[in-house]
Parts: C-alpha cells; structure tokens; sequence
C-alpha cells in the first residue's frame, strides 16, 4: 500500500470504514510526517498525545456511520478549541486556552474528526503571506523560502504537504482560496451565513466565513457538508437547505451558463495567468457549458472598500484584548497606561497599522467619508453580481493575480500584498461562495488556481463546475518533501 | 429660588431664570436574562458570578438578541404612546475600560426601536405633556469597585451586558415637582406593563440629568449641562437646584455655559465638570456587524398590543367615570400598580366610596407608619373587604370598625370572627334602643327641657350619651330616628 499520508479524505474515510485501517494507524502517520516536517512551521500547537489517545478510544468501539470515522484532522488557530491553546497567531493570546468548541470544530469533532493540532496564520488573519504571525513565518512546501499564502498559510501548507488530510480556514478576503491556490490544493469560501462564526476569532465580522482546504473537489464536498450548519448561538448564520455536497456532487455541467467577468483582467497580469483562464473556458466550452462575457462594473472599487470595511470592524472586534480578562497583560502605571503597553507590546505591525485604519475610518467626521460610503459600494458590488446572475449560474476567475511569492519581498511593501487579494475580494464583499481548484503552474513550476463563484447558497453548483474542471485538468502538485532531511 | 403658581424661577438681579430640563433614564428592563447572553440578572448575587463567556467577551463569542427584551421595549414604547420602528439598528460605541469587556457596548443610535411618544403628568394645576423622544435598548457595563484594595480596581462583571431601556426625553420640564412626577410616572407605566422593576436602590433606574437656563421670556435654549448617572429623584432635584443656580450665577456674572459632562457628589451636594465638549469621547458608532437590523412586523406589534394591560391614565379615566372618584382620589389610586390591584380587590366586593376611604385613610397611615409597601400590607384586601360590608350592612358602626382594623392588623385576622368573639355587633334592634334612650333621656331631665325650649346642639349630647351607655355599639343611623322621635 502507498503511504497513508498520500490518501486523500475520502479515501481515508473509506479504508477506516472498510476496516483496512485503523484510526490510530491513520492518525500516527500524519502525526510522524508532522513530526518530521517542523521546518514548515506549519503549526502553532500540537495537539499529538491526546489525538492518538482519542484515535485508540475511537478504534476501541468504532462508529462507522460517522463521516470523518476517527480521520486526524489539524485546523487553524483561529478556531477556538476547548482545552487546547488558541493564539490566532498573536502574542496577546500566547497562553489563551479555551473553555470552549467553535461550532465549525464541534461539527468536526462530532462526525468522528480527531483534533491534531493547531495551524499557524497570520495574526488575527491580517495577511496574505503568513509572516504576520507571532509564532513566525510558514514555508510552502511547493518550494523552499516561498510563502504558503495567507492568512490560512499554515492550512495550507499543511496540507499540501500532507501534515493532514483536510483542513479547515477562514477567510475574509481570500484568505483560504489564496494560499489554496499558492499550495496546488483546493479551498472554499461557502456563503456568508453558511458556517456558524460562534467560537472563531473575529477579524471582521461581515466577511469572515470558515470554510474547507482539502486535496480535491471529492474531499471538499465531504468538509463542506460537516462544517455548514444553522447555529442559533450566530444570528448571522443562515437557515437554508444544506445540500449532501458529496452525493450531489456529479460533473455534468452541460447548459450551465459561466459568466467571465470583463474587468478582472488586470494589466500586468501574468501571460500564465491569462492562458489558465483561457484553459478553464476552454475546458467547460467541450463539457457543454456556455460561455458569456459579463461585466461586474465595480471590481474596481472592492479593494478599497475592503479595506476601509474589514479595519473598521477589527479595531472594534479586536479592543476586547486589553489585558484586563485573559490573554498577555503587560504592566502599566494605571489603566490607560496598561491597555497602551499590553496593546503595543501584544500586537503585532500589521494588526496595529488596520486597527489605526480602522479606527481612522470611523471617526466622527469621516465616517461619512470612508465607513458609510465604503458600505454603499458594497452595495454597489453586491448588485453587480444580483445583476450578472441574472444571465449566469456561475462565474469563473483566476484565484490570484499573481503565483506565490518569496518569502520577506512584500513585506515592507502592504499595498502590493492587499493587490494579491484583488479577485478573491469582491466575493467577500458579496457574501458569495467561491472555491479556488489548482488549475497549472506558472514557469517557475508554482501553483496556480481558478476561482469559481457562486451565487448565494448554491455551494453544489460550484463544487460541480470545479469537479469538472479538475477532471479535465488533471493538475499534479509537484512536491518534493525537500524539507524531510 | 421662588415659585409662583407652581413655577420654578431662579431669580438674580431682578432677572428672572426659567430652569429647562430634559432626562434621560436609564431604566433596567425586567428579564431573567441578559441582552445578548443567557446569564441570571438577578440582583445581589456574589460578584462575577452571573457572567458567561459572551458577557466577558471571550475571543469567538457572539451576541444573540434575548427575545424578550425586544418585547419590554415594544411594551414601554406603546406604554409612552410611541411610534415603534419596524427596523431598528444595533450599533457599536466604543471605548476601553475595565468593566467593558467587549471594548464597545452594543446600543441603538441612529436607529431606536421606538421613536417620539409623550407621557402626562398629573401636576396641581392641570395636566402637563412632557414629550418623548425615543427609546432605545443598550447593554449596561460592569461594575468598577474603587474602595475594596488600596492597590487593585476590582471588576464586577455581573451587570455587564444587563439590558436598559435609555427612555429620552425632550427638553420639556420646568420644575422639580416636574421631575419629580415624570420619574413617578415613568415609573408607575412600567410597573403597571412589568418592563422595569423602578427599583432605584437597586439601581434600576437612573438618569442623566440635561440642565440649561434662559432669561424667562428668551425664546432659545441656553447651552446645557449633562450631570451623569443620578440614582434617585431626590439626588436629581438637588443637583437641578445646584446647577441652574451655578449657570444662572456664570451668566449674572457675564460669562457663558461651556457644554459639558458633570458629576453630581452627593456628599457636597454640588456638580462638578467630568469632561468638556472638546475631551467628549469619540465613540465611533458603527453598526454591529455581529446583529442583523432589528425587524419587526406588523403583526408581531399588534399581538404585544393586545397584551397591554389598562394603563395609569386610562384606569384613573375609569376610575373617576365608574366609581365616581374625584381625580385626586383616582391619582392616588392609580399611582402604582399595586394599589391599584388592591382597590380593585377590595371595591369588588365591598361600597367603591368606603373603600376609598378606608384604603386612603387607615390603610395608608398604617402603611406609612410602618414603612412597608402595599404588597406587605397585614391587612389583605379580603379581610378589608369584609370590614367594609360589616360597616356597609350596619353591622358595626365606622367608630367600631377602626377598632376592629386594629386587631386586625395582627396576623389579617377575619373582621367577622373579631366582631363575633368580641360582641362588636352594632345594636340595631329598635326596642333595645329605645330602652336606652329611654334610659339617658330619664336620666338627663335638664337637658331634655333645655333641648326642648330651643337648644339644638344638645341632640349631639343625647347621642353621645346613648353610644356610650351601649359601649359604642349602637346604630347611630337607628339612634338618631329614634332620639329625634322620643324629643320631637
């Protein structure tokens, strides 16, 4: 038999179930590679002991109707998970262990998953590179010095280089289709409302959704099903059909009408790029999909009224770290003098620089300005994509505007790394559902991804296009474990 | 200070100061449960202790809207004779301190659940409108404790995420009884609805107090003062009084008002500037993203309608047209729910004017002397009821029946089995009467021939004297006919 950690979910979920392997066997072999791959920096917090410990009770009395039977599973730090430390990357949180399960991990833990550990990101999820996390930067394993994407870069990398079978992110602004396209793997964004946001460190709160990064569409489905559920304790979630993704999930796409965006081809974007777009449509003119040219006039406007949106609500989600309750606590003369050290000390740059934004923004005297204005273009977004619905089911885009990048050349330069979230945005913004697929490489041999967007709550619709795009396009990760010695 | 015809005037230099006033209370909503989690409300419990992991804010938690809250809002608001919005907002006002856990407390700002309404007061000369200008809900903060560790500022987070009902009033109020009797009549509306306790010991109801003067006559407002967080009417008129005076003195004095924030000490019995318009806390109101808007339906409005019990106004309306109450009489009665329920339970089933009297009179002064509320009476309205159809039917006379409310008063014993065991029965039969009578007016020849040759008063004298030979007992009514027949 190949390797365990080669498996994909779906094929694990079957062998356990066939009782051809146990869950602890499963479980160790992940943990082993994890344990051989630390130069990745991929995790924050292990979780090995108590995993393998759960696995064995699993295996003990096996409950096979389960969907993810005794399947080790390691998710971002940004999903809060009782008794086991989360940081959401961040000094402030460096010792925080909750008393508490998000929903989206209880979901998991209720289907059988087993919790490995907890994977690195950029603090509080601000970044598209992973090198704003407190615990360091995150290697992509597609090649050395390359940065895995962010903000799940940690997921991501994790993944790709087969740490664990599946993982879960969130994402705000592209946060698991980015460093999924940068990792050759798969990620998806469900709809806004779609998984519950109960127990998951808030960056912004209108945009974050949690959603699935696995190997392929199969493997998506299955964690999409597991993590999209109604939850009361979230009065953003949504009460809405949920789909069996995995048994609806078929590649017939014939007279399904793909909408291509005119205004998401940016100057200066990569010939690669432009031919893998070119390769998607290709791909669903001979499946029988139509093509029709559509315009989303406002795609302009996204990038900074995100970035007008999402700092606002930080620097009013993230003012409960004050060191008064929990988390880091530096020591100040009185109370104003403590809250300034234990902030300027806890955060980190980029967390600081969105909190100052965000707190600009909402300022009396330029709230109008920025905050209020900034929704109404949102609006505006928001019904550039009702109206192209109108003639499409779906819309097809790159994932990224550009490959991934070394690690440290965006660093000092904010704007060029915001442009990287240029197509993944707007969807965000719409509270749309959008899945990344690796669609080729670029001649530096890395990954590249296609986006497909959705309309809201038609998650099946997407993950049957991408299905059929992943068929056709056959895409290997070539990954060397150059990081294993 | 001078009041003229119930007008409050602050009098400097021949000048005249009309005093302006506008309030905004605070008034906790009555609820199990807080705003946004389901942590107990309940009062007095051992610091942090109603806490859950919302209230304190802990990474990844959510608000979720308690129902029932929205409900109290929607009860007060058509209790204030107010629109109530169909889509209000829930918005974020940030500021850091230590018993704000979240960083920003969740209230309404530009969009309250319920808009302008207007309340009536019942003052001595007439009735005066004192218009609202919205309602709307917010979470209370956590409790900061100064005076426990010389070092520490300790935090009590049991309050943080209570819900209040911020009721905002014009600036419409011109006296200290004004305030007085707004506060009481807030109060009395929602007690009779069950929204908010009033209980200010407790500090279920509070104000921030709006305080301009101007020359009587001036048309425009003077530039105002907000004195924080006043927890009873008493407290509230002294730190009017103090700081219209103070304004009125900077004006005499040629200076302006400075908008600002004030404190009120209690102990000095003066308010003192917290901040400045200039250091006024930006707050950064924005919607909370974490709160969909608020949207109700008609219908849902309509059924919280039909439970809406008969409030002040209307029932002293009633009052005064069923039971033929004087308006004074009704007011009292309809003051606070309470009272009201008693003298609806005892005017069931006994005479409307005795129980008046009776609940008004007796009642009262047994009540005041012992510092108790209606709710604690010794006397329930049964057993009052009962005494009045003992007075009603000439069973006992008025003079018996105050002794009998006596003894009552001890462990609510039944005025029936008082007046039994202890022979209280009125004397009502003509023949025994009239051998008393018989009896004084044989006793008393002098008189009889006094009374006879002109000197009226004196019937008073053979009353007396036939009452008290019947140890109190006799019908006075019965006496009186029969006197009048043996001396005529």
């Amino acid at each position: 038999m190949s390797n365990i950690t080669d498996l994909k979910l779906v094929e694990l979920v079957d062998k356990i179930k066939k009782k051809e392997l146990s869950s602890a066997e499963v479980t160790i072999a992940f943990i082993e590679r994890s344990k051989k791959s630390k130069k990745l920096n991929a995790y924050i917090s292990e979780n090995y002991e108590n995993a393998i410990k759960n696995a064995k009770i699993f295996d003990q009395k096996p409950d096979f109707k389960k969907k993810l039977p005794g399947i080790p599973i390691a998710v971002k730090d940004l999903f809060c998970s009782k008794n086991i430390r989360t940081t959401a990357g961040s000094k402030i949180l460096e010792n925080f262990v909750p008393t508490y399960e998000s929903t989206v991990t209880q979901n998991i833990l209720d289907e059988g998953g087993i919790i490995i550990g907890k994977l690195n990101c950029d603090e509080f999820a601000m970044g598209s590179s992973n090198e704003t996390s407190y615990f360091g930067n995150v290697q992509n394993p597609v090649s050395e010095n390359l940065v895995p994407g962010g903000s799940s870069g940690g997921s991501s990398s994790a993944l790709a280089a087969k740490l664990t079978p599946a993982t879960i992110g969130t994402d705000t602004g592209g946060s698991i289709r980015q460093p999924a396209s940068f990792t050759g793997t798969v990620g998806l964004k469900p709809t806004y409302g779609s998984c519950s946001r109960y127990g998951i460190v808030a960056f912004a709160s209108s945009l974050d959704q949690a959603g699935p990064m696995t190997h392929d569409v199969k493997d998506c489905s299955l964690m999409l099903e597991i993590m999209s559920t109604y939850d009361t304790k979230d009065s953003t979630s949504v009460e809405f059909k949920r789909e069996s993704y995995l048994n609806n999930l078929n590649e017939n796409i014939k007279e399904k009408k793909i909408g291509i965006p005119k205004e998401y081809r940016v100057d200066g974007m990569p010939k690669e790029i432009d031919e893998l777009w070119e390769k998607g449509i290709k791909i669903i003119k001979e499946n029988g999909g139509k093509i029709v040219e559509i315009s989303l006039p406002n795609t302009n406007y996204a990038l900074p009224t995100y970035y007008i949106v999402a700092p606002a609500e930080a620097s009013s989600n993230l003012a409960r770290y004050d060191g008064v309750k929990y988390g880091f606590r530096s020591k100040g003369e009185n109370l104003i003098d403590m809250y300034e050290k234990t902030r300027s000390e806890g955060f980190g740059d980029e967390v600081k620089r969105r909190i100052m934004i965000g707190t600009y923004v909402l300022s009396s005297g330029y709230y109008d300005a920025y905050y209020l204005k900034a929704q109404k273009v949102r609006r505006l977004i928001k019904n550039d994509f009702d109206e192209a619905y109108k003639k499409v089911d779906a819309i097809l885009t790159p994932s990224t505007p550009s490959s991934a990048f070394k690690i440290g050349e965006k660093l000092n330069d904010p704007v060029s790394m915001y442009l990287n979230d240029i197509f993944t945005v707007p969807i965000n913004l719409a509270g749309l559902p959008a899945i990344s697929i690796p669609a080729g490489h670029d001649k530096k041999g890395y990954p590249l991804g296609l986006q497909v967007i959705g309309k809201a709550f038609d998650e099946q619709s997407i993950l049957n296009i991408a299905f059929a795009l992943e068929k056709n396009i056959s895409f290997k990760n070539n990954i060397t474990d150059w990081w294993i010695k | 200070m001078s009041k003229n015809n119930g007008e409050y005037l602050i009098t400097r230099n021949d000048n005249k100061y009309e005093v302006i006033i506008g309030l905004e209370v605070h008034a906790q909503v009555l609820s199990e449960s807080k705003l946004f989690s389901t942590s107990s409300t309940k009062f007095g419990s051992e610091p942090n202790t109603q806490v859950s992991l919302v209230d304190a804010a802990f990474p990844g938690m959510l608000p979720v809207i308690n129902e029932h809250c929205i409900k109290q809002a929607i009860k007060t608001g058509i209790g204030l004779k107010a629109k109530i919005n169909k889509r209000s907002i829930f918005d974020r006002k940030n500021y850091f301190y230590a018993d704000l856990p979240q960083g920003y407390q969740i209230s309404q700002y530009k969009n309250p659940i319920v808009g302008e309404g207007s309340v009536t007061l019942d003052m001595p000369n007439g009735e005066k409108n004192i218009r609202i200008e919205r309602l709307h809900l917010e979470q209370d903060a956590g409790k900061s404790i100064h005076d426990i560790d010389p070092q520490n500022t300790l935090v009590d987070l049991n309050r943080s995420g209570v819900a209040l009902m911020e009721i905002v009033s014009k600036p419409d109020l011109r006296s200290l009884d004004e305030v007085n009797a707004y506060i009481k009549k807030l109060r009395s509306i929602m007690r009779y609805l069950g929204t908010c306790d009033g209980n200010m010991q407790e500090g279920s109801l509070r104000a921030d107090v709006n305080v301009s003067v101007r020359k009587k006559g001036d048309k425009k407002l003077g530039t105002r003062c907000e004195i924080k967080n006043v927890n009873s009417i008493k407290f509230m008129q002294m730190a009017i009084d103090f700081e219209a005076n103070r304004q009125v003195d900077v004006i005499e004095e040629g200076g302006s008002i400075d908008q600002e924030t004030r404190l009120f000490d209690t102990k000095k019995n003066e308010t003192r500037s917290m901040r400045s318009k200039e250091d006024a806390h930006d707050y950064r109101y924005f919607p909370d993203p974490d709160l969909l808007p608020l949207e109700l339906n008609d219908n849902y409005i309509d059924k919280i309608k039909k439970d809406i019990p008969e409030l002040p106004d209307e029932k002293k309306k009633r009052f005064i047209e069923k039971f033929k109450l004087s308006p004074y009489e009704a007011n009292i009665l309809v003051s606070d729910i309470e009272i009201s329920k008693y003298f609806e339970d005892v005017s069931k089933n006994s005479d409307v004017k005795l129980a008046t009297n009776w609940i008004t009179g007796e009642l009262f002064a047994l009540l005041n002397e012992n510092n108790i509320d209606i709710t604690e009476s010794p006397i329930s309205s049964k057993n009052l009821s009962k005494l009045i159809n003992l007075i009603k039917d000439g069973t006992i006379s008025g003079k018996i029946a105050k002794s009998v409310f006596e003894i009552m008063r001890d462990g609510d014993k039944d005025p029936i089995t008082i007046v039994e065991e202890k022979g209280l029965k009125q004397q009502s039969d003509p023949k025994e009467l009239e051998n008393i009578i018989n009896k004084v007016i044989s006793e008393n020849p002098e008189n009889v021939e006094a009374y006879k040759s002109g000197k009226d008063k004196l019937f008073g004298f053979f009353v007396g004297q036939v009452m008290k030979t019947s140890g109190g007992k006799a019908n006075p009514k019965l006496v009186n006919e029969i006197l009048k027949k043996k001396l005529n």
